[in-house]
């Protein structure tokens, strides 16, 4: 009961008041105050995030597991960054308030949480991606072949957007004449219109295919069809 | 055979350990980067035994001796080619950080000690009859202080602290060279590019191999971005959207003084943040090894109502919306005039969205006149969308090269100081 | 595979076929690197035209009357500050030379750092007279993701009560009487995926779709399933590096070097009482034209990375075929 019926419960209600809301002026409210309980709960759910982080790196700490030197660092990065942003150390007073010390500013550069952010937090994300622009490198060379017709239209594509999108479009087909019949061939313009018309053709029906499939999955889930997130018993 | 053996086997273990350290880290991509490997592993191993490797037919204890030879001498030269690109690498920072003129990764500020004062401030000229004086906290070089708009409150101390800003280098050094002491060289931010610029170093160093400097900026940045998005969660979310609705008075002493608050809906509010405070803690039970199930609850409640906003959002916004995008004209016309283009443009459209979604939902089997058809037209929807995917690996590339030329403009820019496209250093 | 086959097919391979057929993918990286860091280091800036896209985008904001309330949403981070930034750059210029009121909010948690970083290089400078809390105002972060988007689209004050620095949204001269985002004449999202420019169009402008316009900046990775929404949902769409670039071209061509930027020029040389450091069109402002050098190095590099692949493929199957 307390733990397959009630969370059912609670999924139909939910669901159902969100869909009710939307064909109806009246309930417009319900909506809003349903989702802005989510909204929290998302809140809540970083702290369920870090809370996990602790714990995993706890007990890979205490239990000496391989790579438990890695987990001190995380650990130690993580009680940093937390303390420096929900204890406001350091944090920039607030002009408009100087007399409250909990209304000071932590995301400035000049507070130690900004800091973190700038100096830290920044390089790191932006390079973990950055990397990527290797891997699709070396990817490009080591998977793209010209095996078959959907191949070469894949491999073509990719070709007109990589040179189309850059300077390379003028040099190699600025010579053909804009307003004159063969326009459409300039590089440029193929990207253009690949993108526009071809490639949102591919990805207007992927997406309508996509949208009836979410469809279905929120009916399934709104009329406990689909209850796959329930605890067995 | 123990050659070509022993190459994939270590083509494996590289494409595993990648794989392993991509997964842990926060890369969206995540899949992306795992079909990668994959591919690039059955790639190369289809190319490796294509072309095999000269040592693949002698015996395999021959092999096996040639091979750990080879090892050798290859670890030997990659140790002496890291050595000397360290070498170098070092000997070009200390000349670009001491002997070359002005140096780099240098940040400068600018000091000012400013001091507020609470005071009385007068209503605006003009505002309605009922607006009441109010009291604020001002610069004391405040225009309202000096022409008396405002009058200080002396039984309140005045608050003095000290403001900072960055400053460009190149105008720091003038005003220093003039005697300006309130530009000074910011030895935590100089401090904090020398640091950003070893973290970046650090991710790429993976290019080479896993190692453990990469493994250390990894860990690092678990653990700073966990802890930035509790953060955040709580100050800019949990704060002001649950815990002011359930103690106002409380939260507007401590930490948000211009919070209104409205007596008339307190209650109702109150009673509203219940909800998601119990639903809060019941999430936050996952945490506890027995009452996890607990968790259910709002998990149930995050669930339902994903699926609710989903379903009107995905019917709405994707399914209708772009069933009606598409019913364009076929042969469009701007003022009377047909427009090839457009209309080309449209027809392809239309046929393509028609074609792509024959071959997504129309699985019957190509024989018959009817069926014949179906396969053709499903084939040509197949060809819109490599299509589709050749322009979504086109942008791809274009997106990730962007951010590389970013991270590198750091390294040159703010960092070395070779660049200086701004003209500020 | 047995190893007298692949000894044979080996030997009818050219030198060349070999190295590219066993090239480590280290070689490969440091092409890239090369292709990326040369263009930068020799400050390679290829010219701009504008395309279609940026055009429509810069009209919208054109058009729009000056002192329009303008509300963006940063929904990126750092990892995708190279390709939005200057996106970013050039809407909030473009924007507040228009006269525009602005707010703005972020649905990604670092995007609010991203919102003060934009006002601190643009607004502060070249804008001297947009006063924060008046003519601007940071609403910050929130979570929830299209959550948000579905209440404040009805309820702006259920959300965000105050901004950043704790006044009360009634108490902001630019929010006077707005009660839900319905009440902004544009809405610009720059978005760097979930929740981005998807949820704005699902939530905002397919739900309401005279409400407000809709113009979002996005990265070359999700782009793609945008353009569906174009020109329906969303009037205007910077796509990429490339669509930053051209966009600049346009500001810049109209709002490059107004009076505000050359006296912030002057006002820095005065400062700094020597000569005017910087002149023209700010260097901030032009980001995403030089980034569009090393692009096109790469990009060329990439196209010849999948030709000489190709080449492996075809020497080898061929010589295996004919076998």
């Amino acid at each position: 009961m307390l733990k397959r019926t009630v969370p059912l419960f609670i999924t139909g209600i939910a669901g159902a008041i969100l869909i009710v809301a939307y064909f109806s002026p009246a309930t417009t409210n319900w909506g809003e105050v349903v989702t802005d309980w989510m909204n929290t709960l998302a809140a809540v759910a970083f702290i369920l995030g870090g809370g996990n982080l602790l714990f995993v790196n706890l007990e890979k700490i205490s239990s000496k597991r391989p790579g438990w030197a890695y987990a001190l660092v995380t650990l130690l990065a993580f009680v940093l960054t937390l303390a420096f942003g929900v204890l406001k150390i350091g944090a920039v007073p607030n002009a408009q308030f100087p007399a409250t010390p909990w209304a000071g500013d932590y995301e400035s550069v000049r507070a130690p949480f900004g800091w973190v952010y700038e100096y830290v937090l920044s390089p790191l994300t932006a390079t973990m991606f950055a990397m990527l622009a290797f891997y699709v490198a070396s990817a490009a060379f080591r998977a793209f072949r010209a095996k078959n017709i959907e191949a070469i239209l894949l491999l073509g594509t990719a070709f007109v957007i990589l040179l189309g999108r850059t300077a390379a479009a003028a040099i190699l087909t600025g010579w053909i004449p804009v307003d004159g019949p063969f326009a459409f061939l300039r590089l440029d313009t193929l990207a253009v219109n690949i993108m526009q018309y071809v490639s949102t053709a591919g990805t207007r029906a992927i997406m309508m295919g996509i949208a009836l499939g979410i469809a279905a999955t929120s009916l399934r889930l709104i009329l406990g069809i689909d209850r796959s997130y329930l605890v067995s018993d | 055979m123990s050659a070509l053996k022993f190459q994939h086997q270590a083509q494996r273990t590289r494409n595993a350990e990648e794989e392993r350290a991509r997964r842990g880290s926060p890369v969206d991509s995540q899949a992306e980067s795992r079909v990668e490997s994959r591919v690039e592993s059955h790639v190369e191993s289809h190319a490796e035994s294509r072309i095999g490797s000269p040592a693949g037919s002698r015996g395999a204890s021959r092999g096996q001796m040639r091979l750990s030879t080879r090892h050798t001498r290859m670890r030997r030269a990659r140790t002496t080619v890291w050595l000397i690109l360290f070498l170098a690498g070092g000997i070009g920072l200390a000349y670009n950080a001491l002997v070359r003129p002005n140096g780099m990764a240098q940040v400068y500020v600018e000091r000012g000690e400013k001091v507020y004062v609470e005071a009385v401030v007068a209503p605006p000229l003009g505002a309605p009859s009922g607006e009441k004086a109010a009291t604020k906290w001002l610069p004391s070089d405040d225009a309202a202080l000096i022409d008396g708009r405002a009058v200080a409150n002396s039984a309140q101390p005045s608050i003095k602290f000290t403001e900072t800003r960055g400053i460009a280098p190149r105008i720091a050094r003038e005003r220093r060279t003039a005697g300006d002491t309130n530009v000074t060289l910011s030895i935590v931010d100089t401090l904090g590019v020398w640091i950003a610029a070893f973290f970046t170093l650090a991710i790429f160093s993976f290019l080479w191999r896993d190692n453990p400097v990469y493994k250390f900026a990894e860990s690092v940045l678990v653990g700073v971005s966990a802890a930035y998005w509790m953060t955040l969660g709580y100050w800019s979310t949990l704060v002001p959207n649950l815990f002011a609705k359930l103690a106002p008075e409380a939260i507007k002493s401590w930490s948000m003084p211009a919070m209104i608050i409205d007596p008339s809906e307190q209650t109702t509010q109150f009673i509203l943040a219940l909800v998601p405070l119990i639903l809060g803690f019941m999430l936050l039970m996952r945490l506890s090894p027995k009452g996890g199930w607990i968790s259910v609850w709002p998990l149930a409640f995050i669930i339902g109502t994903t699926a609710g906003l989903k379903f009107v959002a995905f019917i709405e916004g994707d399914l209708m919306a772009q069933a009606s995008n598409t019913i364009a004209p076929l042969v469009a016309l701007k003022e009377g005039q047909l427009q090839v283009g457009d209309s080309i443009g449209n027809v392809v459209l239309l046929f393509g969205v028609l074609s792509v979604l024959t071959y997504f939902f129309f699985s019957i089997e190509h024989k018959g006149r009817l069926g014949t058809m179906v396969g053709k037209v499903s084939r040509v929807g197949i060809w819109y969308l490599m299509i589709t995917f050749g322009a979504a690996f086109g942008l791809t590339v274009m997106g990730r090269i962007t951010l590389l030329s970013q991270r590198l403009e750091f390294l040159f820019g703010d960092w070395l100081w070779i660049i200086d496209p701004a003209n500020i250093r | 595979m047995s190893t007298q086959h692949t000894q044979s097919s080996n030997a009818q391979h050219g030198p060349f076929i070999r190295f590219l057929a066993t090239l480590d993918r280290r070689w490969i990286f440091l092409a890239m690197m090369l292709a990326v860091g040369t263009p930068i280091l020799l400050q390679l800036r290829p010219a701009e035209t504008a395309g279609p896209l940026s055009t429509a985008t810069f009209d919208v904001i054109e058009a729009l009357p000056a002192g329009s309330r303008v509300l963006f949403a940063f929904d990126y981070d750092p990892a995708s500050e190279g390709e939005l930034q200057p996106m970013a750059n050039a809407f909030v210029h473009h924007c507040a030379s228009k006269g525009h009121k602005l707010a703005f909010l972020a649905l990604w948690p670092l995007g609010a750092q991203k919102a003060n970083e934009t006002a601190e290089t643009i607004l502060k400078p070249f804008h001297p007279e947009y006063q924060a809390g008046v003519d601007y105002c940071m609403l910050g972060y929130k979570a929830g993701n299209e959550g948000v988007i579905k209440v404040i689209v009805t309820d702006l004050l259920q959300v965000y009560q105050a901004d950043v620095n704790g006044t009360p949204l009634s108490e902001i001269p630019m929010l006077k009487g707005v009660t839900n985002i319905q009440a902004f004449d544009l809405i610009i999202n720059i978005s760097a995926g979930y929740p981005g420019s998807k949820e704005w169009a699902q939530y905002g402008t397919s739900a309401y779709p005279d409400a407000f316009i809709l113009l979002v900046g996005t990265t070359g990775v999700q782009s793609n399933q945008l353009y569906p929404y174009y020109p329906a949902q969303m009037k205007g769409m910077l796509v990429a590096i490339k669509g930053a670039a051209e966009y600049e071209v346009l500001v810049n061509g109209k709002y490059g070097e107004t009076a505000a930027i050359l006296a912030a020029q002057a006002a820095m040389s005065a400062t700094s009482g020597g000569a005017m450091k910087e002149t023209g069109v700010p260097a901030v402002l032009q980001e995403g034209q030089r980034r569009m050098g090393p692009q096109l190095v790469a990009h060329l590099l990439m196209v010849t990375l999948i030709v000489l692949g190709n080449i492996v493929y075809f020497a080898t199957r061929t010589k295996g075929a004919a076998r």
